[in-house]
């Protein structure tokens, strides 16, 4: 089990909605996302797979280098691979701006 | 292409049309039951109340808990739908989850009691207890118990079994204390699962590997024809919808099936154990339906 966490202060684009995707089933993850009090974007995940720090850290760069956006974000994760991730942050991104 | 040129008829068939209620998670699901506009969630996922136990085992929680709460209406009558979400632990009752359904059906006996009969709908999808929370899962599932006694002498109480991870474990006493039950063929309902009784009773008992046998017993058709479930309807959400909304409008049963002890004593009584029971004996040893209409 471990709790990661990342702030992104240059993603400050502000949202007004909030988004809930995924199920915390094996190789998946679940995204909460709503808008940042403080304006700008921050990242916590809890994961059942340790030791990704690195992977975790270049997903969400790469996510957050297309949206710049004031997020705060909660992960569930049971071992989603980067891939699922980057489809989940994309999943959750598009019901906020529906 | 001239404009003259016939379009032609392609037959689509019936299956490609429907719209599966299995693939839905839980809370499109329960979403889909309840008259559009009319629902709110209690106790959603953004609230954070999470399993406690789990993490503290290395395994990741879920926001919330596997168990989704939607209060409104359905056919413009009050309802309350909880749905548990098979993709996250087997759907199976822990602390939060179980606190969340039983104190859903208690609002829902309390709104009953003063004169707002309050139907419940759940939809089942679970192994049971989550053995990881051990003694809560198992009290949970006796407050449950509790709480449908309650609930279905003022309103109907609905469960859904549509697939594909069954209802299974603590939870069929769940179902069978429900006033009806819905199934789709792909569905599952039982209390102890194939594998169990493998593991207990050896593969001469129960081939858990053999899936013709395992839904030729324990799926919706044979569960139906038994008179242990009352309704068969196909995946599809509309199909699914509107048998909810009839029993919805059924009301309360006056009879429940859990009260028919001596009938069900006697069905087994008949059995003859001597030799093993087939799926096709079994269903047509016990083809009258079991419920009190």
């Amino acid at each position: 089990m471990e709790r990661l966490e990342f702030d992104y202060p240059s993603a400050n684009r502000p949202v007004t909605n909030k988004a809930h995707v995924g199920v915390v089933g094996s190789g998946d993850m679940e995204v909460l996302m709503q808008p940042a009090e403080e304006g700008i974007a921050h990242v916590s995940v809890l994961t059942s797979v340790n030791g990704f720090g690195k992977s975790w850290q270049a997903v969400l760069d790469r996510f957050f280098a297309k949206h710049d956006r004031a997020v705060r974000i909660h992960i569930n994760d049971a071992g989603a691979t980067p891939g699922s991730v980057i489809l989940r942050l994309e999943q959750a991104m598009e019901v906020i701006d529906q | 292409m001239s404009a003259a040129s016939a379009t032609p008829t392609i037959s689509v068939p019936e299956f490609v049309k429907r719209q599966s209620f299995i693939e839905l998670d839980a809370r499109a699901r329960a979403q889909s039951l309840m008259d559009s506009g009319s629902w709110r969630e209690l106790v959603g996922p953004f609230e954070r109340i999470e399993s406690p136990w789990l993490p503290k085992q290395g395994i990741a929680p879920q926001s919330d808990d596997g168990c989704v709460v939607l209060k409104g209406t359905i056919t413009h009558q009050p309802a309350v739908v909880i749905a548990l979400e098979g993709g996250f632990q087997a759907g199976s009752m822990g602390e939060v989850s179980g606190a969340k359904m039983t104190g859903a059906l208690d609002l829902a006996t309390k709104d009953s009691e003063n004169g707002t009969k309050t139907a419940a709908v759940l939809l089942l999808e679970t192994g049971g207890v989550r053995l990881q929370e051990a003694n809560l899962g198992l009290a949970a599932i006796a407050e449950l118990q509790a709480s449908l006694l309650a609930l279905r002498q003022h309103a109907p109480i609905i469960t859904v079994i549509a697939g594909t991870v069954g209802c299974f474990g603590g939870m069929s006493l769940a179902a069978g204390l429900s006033s009806y039950i819905i199934m789709t063929p792909e569905a599952r309902l039982g209390l102890n699962g194939a594998e169990v009784i493998e593991q207990e009773s050896g593969v001469e008992e129960f081939d858990s590997s053999d899936r013709s046998l395992i839904w030729a017993i324990y799926g919706g058709e044979q569960r139906v024809g038994m008179g242990v479930a009352d309704e068969l309807v196909m995946d599809d959400v509309p199909k699914v919808a509107s048998a909810v909304q009839r029993l919805v409008k059924a009301g309360a049963r006056s009879v429940h099936r859990s009260q028919q002890v001596e009938l069900y004593r006697g069905r087994i009584a008949a059995l003859d154990t001597a030799k093993q029971i087939d799926p096709p004996s079994l269903g047509k040893l016990w083809n009258t339906k079991g419920g009190a209409q």
